[in-house]
């Protein structure tokens, strides 16, 4: 079969749609949902960019298939703050310069969710560990990293 | 950069993977982690008519004593084996391997089975497994068979499994209480692949001479790597600075590392005999630690 129902929580709402097997759920939330906070860098997992969590747990969204997902809990970006209400860690960001362009800022803001809601106070090694699977050409890092820490503290 | 059309089982039992297996052969690829085979896919480099996605299969994740060793379900996520504490516990070898995978967030979905059934030569777990003595459950409609590590990696990319199989679980025997380990690559980057890597095992006698001593490499040919003279070299003598500077040496003489775009041949060689060196001594020193 080359189409499948699916069903999930996205950012706590249930959504049920029918889809093509080799949708992936980056391009399933992005073009079936219309939630285009989630980038598509590389396609290949390396980058980053997609980073969604999958039932708490920070995911290549571009490595799984939304069929995948049926059944489970999936966050994204939008789920944190509002660009009237920005959260925490989105306004360390701010506050830091930790976002030039922004292309990379949905991954790491996932990722860094998920580290600061294991690890409130993360050492450096630990934010370096969780933001090291993310490309960012514009900002050279440390500005991320000490945001990250920033909105942990 | 999308994968072609193909069909989609996501079977609840293992015993449907399977008969889906037994039915599609050469037209089948299983799913674990996909943190290697969708790639693949999206680039087309690997096509399939039909996707077993094994995911749903709640019975081959698992970490189960096995004698005084483990036995890990495949689809155990790399993430869970790095830290479960009877990992940490009786075989930190592993957990340090699997530490060195990617980043955390292919560690998240990655898989023990996934990554050893894809074999990739630069990757960390074939050659932890095979210092380890790991040995390799592969199951069919069949049955049952079991591989040593020797008998698992065939070559670059490739392993024994046969079209039908499926690797279920890797069973790795107790670690010995007197021996020491280390595991230590060279990436450019931090969770990058391997330009070279080495798990160690090393045992002492009382006289605090070597009596095993395996080294085992990655990212230097088509799959694990070891140089039994260089082992050798160690059996009967104390592993000192010099005693090592000789396994590096035989290391260095008889590696034949492929040259890529990520390093030379000659650049591979020379790191994999000085890693073999730092091995050694830090295996020797995790001994001590312990006494």
């Amino acid at each position: 079969m080359s189409q499948a129902p699916i069903r999930m929580r996205v950012n706590g709402s249930e959504v049920a749609r029918t889809v093509e097997v080799r949708r992936t759920l980056a391009d399933f939330l992005r073009e079936d949902l219309g939630l285009t906070g989630t980038h598509v860098g590389c396609e290949h997992g390396v980058c980053g960019a997609c980073t969604v969590l999958l039932d708490g747990q920070p995911v290549r969204a571009c490595l799984l298939f939304a069929v995948q997902a049926d059944g489970a809990e999936v966050t994204t970006v939008e789920a944190l703050g509002t660009p009237e209400a920005l959260s925490p860690l989105q306004q360390a960001f701010t506050d830091h310069h930790a976002l030039q362009c922004g292309f990379c800022t949905p991954g790491f803001l996932m990722s860094a969710t998920a580290l600061l809601r294991d690890h409130p106070r993360p050492s450096t090694g630990m934010v370096r560990e969780m933001m090291g699977g993310h490309l960012c050409r514009c900002t050279g890092y440390a500005a991320i990293e000490e945001a990250v820490k920033a909105a942990g503290a | 950069m999308k994968p072609a059309p193909f069909g989609y089982l996501a079977p609840r039992r293992r015993l449907d993977a399977l008969e889906a297996l037994n039915e599609y052969g050469v037209d089948a690829k299983v799913l674990a982690g996909g943190q290697s085979l969708v790639p693949l896919l999206a680039m087309r480099l690997a096509g399939l008519a039909v996707l077993v996605d094994l995911n749903r299969i709640k019975d081959l994740a698992f970490i189960r004593p096995f004698g005084e060793g483990l036995a890990i379900g495949a689809m155990t996520r790399q993430r869970v084996v790095e830290t479960h504490r009877r990992v940490v516990g009786r075989i930190p070898l592993l957990a340090e391997a699997v530490r060195c995978i990617g980043h955390p967030q292919i560690r998240a979905r990655g898989t023990i089975g996934g990554s050893l059934a894809h074999a990739d030569p630069a990757s960390e777990l074939p050659a932890a497994a095979a210092a380890l003595d790991a040995h390799f459950v592969l199951a069919s409609v069949r049955g049952e068979r079991v591989l040593n590590s020797e008998e698992f990696f065939v070559g670059y990319l490739t392993t024994a499994l046969e079209p039908d199989e499926l690797l279920s679980e890797v069973r790795l025997p107790a670690f010995p209480p007197d021996a020491g380990w280390s595991f230590l690559e060279i990436a450019r980057r931090h969770g990058d692949f391997a330009l070279a890597g080495v798990a160690a095992v090393l045992r002492l006698d009382g006289d605090r001479r070597c009596t095993e001593a395996r080294l085992v490499f990655t990212g230097v040919g088509p799959g694990p790597v070891r140089i039994p003279q260089a082992e050798q070299s160690l059996l009967g003598q104390a592993v000192t600075a010099s005693t090592v500077a000789e396994v590096a040496r035989i290391v260095q003489d008889r590696l034949d590392p492929p040259s890529d775009i990520h390093a030379s041949a000659a650049y591979r060689r020379q790191i994999a005999g000085v890693l073999a060196g730092r091995a050694a001594l830090q295996a020797v020193e995790r001994i001590r630690e312990r006494r």
